[in-house]
């Protein structure tokens, strides 16, 4: 609980209206896009950098907890108060601060929802690429907190190799400007990217500035159909091998596919194995055409049974509402679901599959499998059900099976979800001993008094 | 002590699905087409919070406090979530579900239930509470307030509740539409037309046209004098049970008609009527005769669009846009009829950016909601100021209402209109 006085406080920082501290406000900051859930002891607003700084000098003399937070998307429960404290919702943050069309570089408040930022940088006629799913309902500081990924990372990235320097409000309120808009720098160490998916574990980002490119005119979509999902994940490498990189490549398998279509009716087929989504993009219609019709053939060669190419901007737009629409709409199979987040070197893809789906088997639970199969980011989510203790044994087994076997093909935990507090319990599969303590003690420089974000990223205890 | 209240109170009275509300996976997805969150952008004021606050509520972790109340009755029921949810939940609808949760277990206010009770259950009382307004602007008290600035002193509420009066009829249409008017030339079609209580007694001319026009295309228009209100504020307010009285009222009346479609120019009427049956799911006898109603039910625009339609003498030579009422585009599915209509009539159609997002009228937001209603509104007429149309289309009088008051709000200098009057112009 904070005290009248520390809450007054908050108020002269941010007004009355921005300091929230009701039972159905704090109900309402107590989850993210997860099942866990804790309350904060209260919701502070600030509305610039200047008033996260002050608000941040009092939590830090105060010792209190903080967790940053945009719109509460995130899958790994990064944004939830586990320890109560202030939930700083940044989502008033919202301002284009300058967008510099010469250096092609555009300069935002950490809260502006990532789709706001696309519009406006895509009506100048320039292109900010990385697209997670929740492109709509997340916001920029929470993509670089997660270091967010999404579809077109294949051919363009992932959010770090656009954050071209950050405003960034340090544990005791100290504020940080770090990077700069030449494209060169070796100056210090790299201090920006530390920020980048550090979780809000070192600091508040406030500001960013993001590197753009010239806006790809045109795309072609394709779907290819597999009767096995053996040779959907070999067209893969096989399409890379033949010289076209897409923009995309995302494969779903068939419980996947089932799931969406049950719910949107998109006119997917159902009775296939797999089927992969390939996009390519660029400025010569031809080239794009050309590129589409190369993939097409190479998908036929490693056995699709069928290739379609969307023909109007409605039938592209489905399949991709298809595809952003499959977290959500297994809950529906669920009831409830594990979504995992693995990364794998891209050739790894089919081994990881084939041992994904004998998991499966040997646990008796149903895992769907899709994910960004062109940079090896595979999203296997479990179906259980959660009033079923043996089920949620199994969940658990089958869980710490897929985390194994992503750590045994050279692969990681976590490709763009972060690990929050779910997947904090097997980090010690993923990282040695040496990275976990040179974690702690750059942990200990940024916030010594450990008040932010507390319990997420990695164990952390404060030395006395 | 309070938690075993809350508890007994929900063991008396319906509750909303339970399931539905475990069934979110808080993907966030509603908060980004939500308008109310995307003017405060505050978690609380989303639909994925109303739906977590309603658990917690079903659960006894919290009581039916005020500010819940507050939350449920903040949603503008634009179905926007519903149509987005990707899991299938209709949060919008829990929201009115909360409502009649909450109307049954806190005790009313004399006003609320002399508003509901009576006022909107009974057309006559309606017209004559018109009457004072009526006078206030033909004696000239309304030239003789604007004009000796009283109106600068009220509140800035009251004085845009004052604005949003738009010039009112001398007598509602009811009393001057014939029982029956006869098709213009060979009967084709012989037509229901439901009267909304906003037709009738403000926005006179939007009825009077659409039964013109009805006629001049063929159809014999019987219009019955005794429907009642077709019952939506009665669900927004979350008074279920006179909703269901009136519903029932409808239905004896319409069944007696035996026409070939029952239309409306209002989009709530529509949208309500159309959903007669789940409205009474629980009545074994009505609901069987509500869907047989229901399925005849046609909002003007789609009830046009479907027949052939006479050549227009006049065409409409307008720059025109149009704005999308959540009732006819969610709610009726009903969105390239009216464009079409507006075309036909001759007018240049400029498309409304962001046209299917709420204007913030929402039944009676600017009683209960003041603020955030008027923050809605300024993106709605930001919007239509960038199409640089003259006329403002659209199939719902409280969007009419609320346009009408952002027009004079904001200085912009256009006309909001039905879509019908124009193609009644272009008959003409």
């Amino acid at each position: 609980m904070l005290s009248a006085e520390i809450l007054k406080e908050f108020v002269q920082i941010v007004g009355s209206e921005h300091v929230l501290t009701s039972p159905e406000d704090l109900i309402a900051y107590s989850y993210d896009g997860t099942s866990v859930e804790y309350c904060p002891d209260a919701v502070v607003s600030p509305f610039n950098t200047e008033q996260v700084s002050r608000v941040m000098q009092v939590c830090y003399r105060e010792g209190i907890c903080v967790v940053p937070r945009g719109m509460a998307s995130g899958l790994a429960g990064g944004a939830v108060p586990v320890s109560g404290g202030v939930s700083l919702c940044l989502t008033r943050m919202n301002r284009v601060l300058n967008l510099d069309t010469e250096n092609m570089m555009v300069r935002v408040e950490a809260g502006i929802i990532t789709a706001d930022l696309q519009a406006q940088v895509e009506s100048v006629g320039l292109f900010y690429p990385p697209d997670p799913s929740s492109v709509r309902h997340s916001t920029i500081g929470g993509n670089v907190a997660c270091n967010a990924g999404g579809a077109r990372c294949l051919k363009y990235g992932v959010t770090r190799d656009y954050v071209m320097g950050l405003t960034v409000v340090l544990s005791d309120g100290r504020i940080l400007q770090t990077g700069t808009k030449a494209i060169k720098n070796v100056t210090s160490y790299d201090l920006k990217n530390l920020f980048v998916g550090s979780e809000g574990t070192l600091g508040i980002i406030t500001e960013v500035l993001l590197k753009l490119i010239p806006k790809p005119e045109f795309a072609r979509t394709a779907m290819a159909v597999y009767p096995l999902l053996e040779n959907a994940s070999v067209t893969v490498n096989n399409v890379l091998r033949a010289g076209v990189l897409p923009a995309t490549i995302e494969l779903m398998d068939n419980t996947t596919i089932e799931t969406i279509e049950e719910y949107l009716h998109l006119g997917l087929p159902t009775n296939v194995a797999a089927i992969l989504i390939i996009e390519v993009d660029g400025s010569d219609e031809e080239t794009v055409t050309k590129q589409i019709e190369t993939i097409g053939q190479v998908c036929r060669a490693s056995g699709a049974s069928d290739v379609r190419l969307a023909k109007t901007e409605t039938e592209r737009a489905d399949l991709w509402r298809g595809r952003r629409s499959v977290l959500p709409s297994l809950v529906r199979r669920g009831p409830d679901q594990l979504s995992e987040d693995i990364s794998l070197p891209r050739a790894a893809i089919p081994e990881a599959i084939r041992r994904i789906k004998a998991i499966s088997e040997k646990y008796g639970l149903t895992i769907a499998v899709f994910g960004h199969a062109g940079d090896g980011n595979l999203h296997p989510s479990i179906l259980y059900d959660k009033r079923d203790p043996e089920q949620v044994r199994r969940m658990e087994q089958a869980s710490r099976d897929i985390f194994n076997i992503a750590i045994e093909l050279g692969g990681t935990l976590s490709g763009e979800h972060g690990i929050g507090v779910l997947k904090l319990p097997f980090l010690r599969l993923a990282l040695s001993p040496i990275e976990i303590e040179l974690m702690q003690a750059i942990k200990h420089v940024f916030d010594p008094k450990g008040i932010l974000n507390p319990g997420k990223k990695f164990p952390y205890h404060i030395k006395n | 002590m309070a938690e075993k209240i809350t508890q007994r109170i929900l063991q008396d009275i319906s509750v909303p699905e339970e399931k539905q509300c475990h069934l979110c996976s808080r993907c966030g997805l509603c908060l980004s087409v939500c308008p109310t969150y995307r003017e405060t952008l505050r978690e609380t004021d989303s639909p994925r919070a109303r739906l977590m606050l309603l658990r917690k509520v079903i659960e006894g972790e919290l009581q039916i406090s005020r500010g819940f109340v507050a939350k449920m009755y903040g949603c503008l029921n634009c179905l926007a979530c519903n149509v987005i949810c990707p899991v299938g939940i209709k949060p919008s609808d829990i929201a009115l579900a909360a409502r009649s949760m909450i109307h049954q277990a806190r005790p009313q206010s004399l006003l609320q239930s002399l508003i509901f009770g009576n006022y909107f259950s009974h057309s006559s009382l309606m017209e004559l509470s018109v009457l004072p307004m009526f006078l206030y602007q033909c004696l000239g008290i309304q030239g003789a307030v604007r004009a000796f600035g009283i109106l600068e002193r009220l509140p800035e509420q009251l004085r845009d509740m004052e604005r949003m009066l738009p010039p009112l009829p001398e007598r509602s249409l009811r009393h001057r539409l014939p029982e029956v008017m006869p098709a213009r030339g060979e009967r084709k079609y012989r037509i229901g037309f439901f009267l909304g209580c906003f037709q009738n007694i403000v926005f006179t001319n939007v009825s009077a046209a659409t039964v013109r026009v009805l006629a001049h295309n063929g159809c014999e228009v019987v219009t019955p004098k005794d429907i009642k209100c077709c019952g939506m504020p009665h669900v927004g307010h979350g008074d279920l049970k006179t909703a269901r009285t009136l519903a029932r009222h409808n239905i004896d009346i319409l069944e007696k008609l035996d026409v070939d479609a029952i239309v409306t120019d209002c989009a709530t009427c529509g949208s309500t009527l159309k959903t007669y049956d789940s409205l009474l799911a629980e009545d074994a006898e009505y609901n069987v005769r509500a869907r047989a109603i229901s399925a005849k039910v046609k909002d003007i625009s789609e009830f046009l669009g479907a027949i052939p339609l006479r050549e227009p003498q006049h065409p409409q030579r307008a720059r025109v846009t149009y704005h999308d009422a959540c009732h006819l585009r969610r709610g009726q599915n009903v969105w390239s009829e009216p464009r079409q209509l507006l075309q036909l009539a001759g007018a240049e159609l400029i498309e409304l950016r962001e046209a299917d997002w709420c204007c913030g009228s929402a039944g009676m937001q600017i009683i209960m909601n003041y603020k955030g209603s008027m923050q809605i509104l300024a993106r709605k007429i930001q919007n239509i100021a960038a199409t640089e149309a003259t006329i403002v289309y659209a199939g719902c009088p409280g969007c009419q209402l609320q346009l009408g008051l952002g027009a004079k709000r904001f200085g912009l200098k256009v006309l909001i209109e039905h879509p019908i009057q124009l193609l009644d112009r272009s008959y003409q």
